[in-house]
């Protein structure tokens, strides 16, 4: 019977230091360990997720990057089409302007063929005139000296007059 | 004199179940010719002592005293154990404070005013002397103070150790999972996610005060303090007074009007379950101090065996090496099953209504 019967001191020993260690326990241990264990584990957690961020933040990256070459590379492409319309349509009007001041030149010097060709033939009109002239002042005088004179310079002149 | 016997075969039995101090025994021979008292021998063993036994036999024994605090009508008397001389049979009278003092049977009377010699009848009882309040530092008590330094500097140096890495190693790599053990597969998996970090502390002192003296119970010339029921009796109370304290609506309704249940039903459930409210820690008190007596008490008992059939009695040595074995991890499993079981009524007691 002693053995199933509680010994009294025993029961408050027990229940004291039992009490006792619980609260020493507490503050001493069991605090500052699960506190370290968790914020271990809180840091591992941080960690992983931050890797993982880290990873999608990689993965976007990369698709900004490939998304901004594939819109440098049709910037590129429009520029070189651009350039490429440019350099035609300058070749184009430099080609019709060309065109334009040869037409004019060509013009012009027809033009001035022409004055030139007028003023020429007026000169020639004149000096036929003057030439005539002196040919009607020469015969004039020689027929009155000499019949056969006359006629022989008449012929003479007109014979220079087919030289000029 | 029986009780001189008892003391030296209870030696003997200890010698004997560590092969270590096998050869140690030699010097007591005499006692195998005398009649073995086995059942003696075994209560002497797992009951409580005002002295830490060691070796040797009656007079000469060597034991550490502890000290002995009587509460009489007369107020503290304090003496140490040393003083009784090893007398466990009443005779050697012990006198302080004007009171006289006998010890019988580890049990402690104050002899009435006036008598000098011990008066007993047929069975042994003392009839002329009252049990004072006992508060002596026991065997037990001595053993629980030993495990409890044990236990702070274990796990102060464990918590110092943190704060010089985080990350645990050596002894602190050891201890590590079984705190984690007690916080996520005790306390987490069996209590609201939200309330279970406040009981963890209580838990894991639990455990680990249980655990810690199962194993100083299985040290040779060790105390049987978790195989004791008072021990067992306060650690199930303290259960008791938490779980109940914790117990919320909820749980006090489920123990006084049963919801779902017709109404003649919850009538009857009511008594029911309110006994439940303690037929659980009394089963935790029943069951720890059950399994350690046990082991200790069929330990004794296969040891014991070489004194009764002698040579032919030594292969029960590998009986209680076996057991021994076993009882390392009843240690454990004990310890765990009674910190699992108090977590489950706590559990159960601050559960959330969900339905």
């Amino acid at each position: 019977m002693d053995l199933i019967t509680p010994a009294i001191g025993l029961v408050f020993w027990v229940a004291v230091a039992f009490i006792a260690l619980v609260i020493i326990l507490r503050t001493a241990a069991w605090k500052p360990i699960l506190g370290a264990v968790k914020d271990r584990e809180d840091s591992i957690k941080n960690a992983l997720e931050a890797a993982e961020n880290a990873r999608k933040e990689m993965q976007n990256l990369h698709a900004d990057n490939e998304k901004l070459l594939k819109e440098a590379r049709a910037e590129r492409e429009a520029m070189l089409k651009e350039a490429r319309e440019i350099k035609e349509k300058m070749i184009a009007d430099a080609k019709g302007e060309a065109q334009e001041q040869a037409n004019k030149m060509i013009a012009q010097a027809q033009e001035s063929i022409r004055s030139e060709k007028q003023s020429a033939l007026a000169e020639l009109k004149n000096q036929v005139a003057n030439i005539s002239v002196e040919i009607a002042e020469k015969v004039v005088r020689e027929e009155l000296a000499d019949k056969d004179k006359q006629l022989s310079l008449v012929d003479k002149m007109l014979g220079d007059v087919t030289l000029n | 004199m029986i009780a001189k016997k008892s003391i030296k075969n209870l030696i003997l039995a200890v010698l004997f179940a560590l092969p270590l101090f096998a050869t140690a025994g030699g010097n007591t021979k005499e006692g195998e010719e005398k009649e073995f008292n086995v059942v003696e021998m075994i209560m002497h063993h797992i009951a409580d002592s005002h002295e830490w036994h060691l070796w040797g036999e009656g007079e000469n024994s060597v034991s550490i005293p502890l000290p002995v605090i009587l509460y009489t009508d007369n107020g503290l008397v304090t003496f140490m154990s040393s003083e009784f001389h090893h007398d466990d049979t009443g005779h050697h009278i012990v006198t302080k404070n004007g009171m006289n003092f006998v010890r019988n049977h580890g049990k402690i009377y104050q002899l009435n005013p006036g008598e000098t010699s011990v008066k007993t009848d047929a069975e042994h009882h003392i009839t002329n002397g009252v049990k004072p309040l006992d508060f002596s530092i026991t065997k037990n008590v001595a053993s629980m103070f030993l495990s409890i330094i044990i236990i702070l500097l274990v796990f102060t140096r464990i918590a110092r150790s943190y704060k010089k890495s985080k990350v645990p190693t050596g002894f602190t790599g050891l201890m590590e999972p079984l705190i984690l053990f007690v916080r996520d597969d005790i306390a987490k998996s069996l209590i609201n996610e939200k309330k279970y970090m406040k009981y963890v502390p209580y838990l894991l002192t639990l455990f680990f005060f249980i655990w810690i003296n199962n194993l100083l119970g299985l040290v040779p010339t060790g105390a049987n303090l978790t195989g004791n029921i008072a021990t067992t009796m306060v650690l199930a109370v303290l259960t008791l007074l938490i779980v109940n304290f914790s117990g919320n609506a909820h749980y006090w309704k489920h123990i006084f009007w049963m919801p779902g249940v017709p109404t003649p039903m919850k009538l009857i459930l009511a008594p029911i379950e309110f006994v439940g409210i303690f037929t659980k820690p009394f089963a935790l008190m029943i069951r720890l101090f059950a399994n350690i007596t046990a082991g200790h008490i069929i330990i004794l008992s296969l040891v014991s065996l070489i004194f009764i059939f002698q040579w032919a009695g030594t292969p029960s040595m590998l009986l209680a090496i076996f057991i021994m074995i076993l009882e390392f991890v009843v240690a454990f499993v004990q310890a765990y099953i009674f910190t699992f079981l108090t977590a489950l009524f706590i559990g159960m007691a601050v559960e959330e209504a969900h339905h």
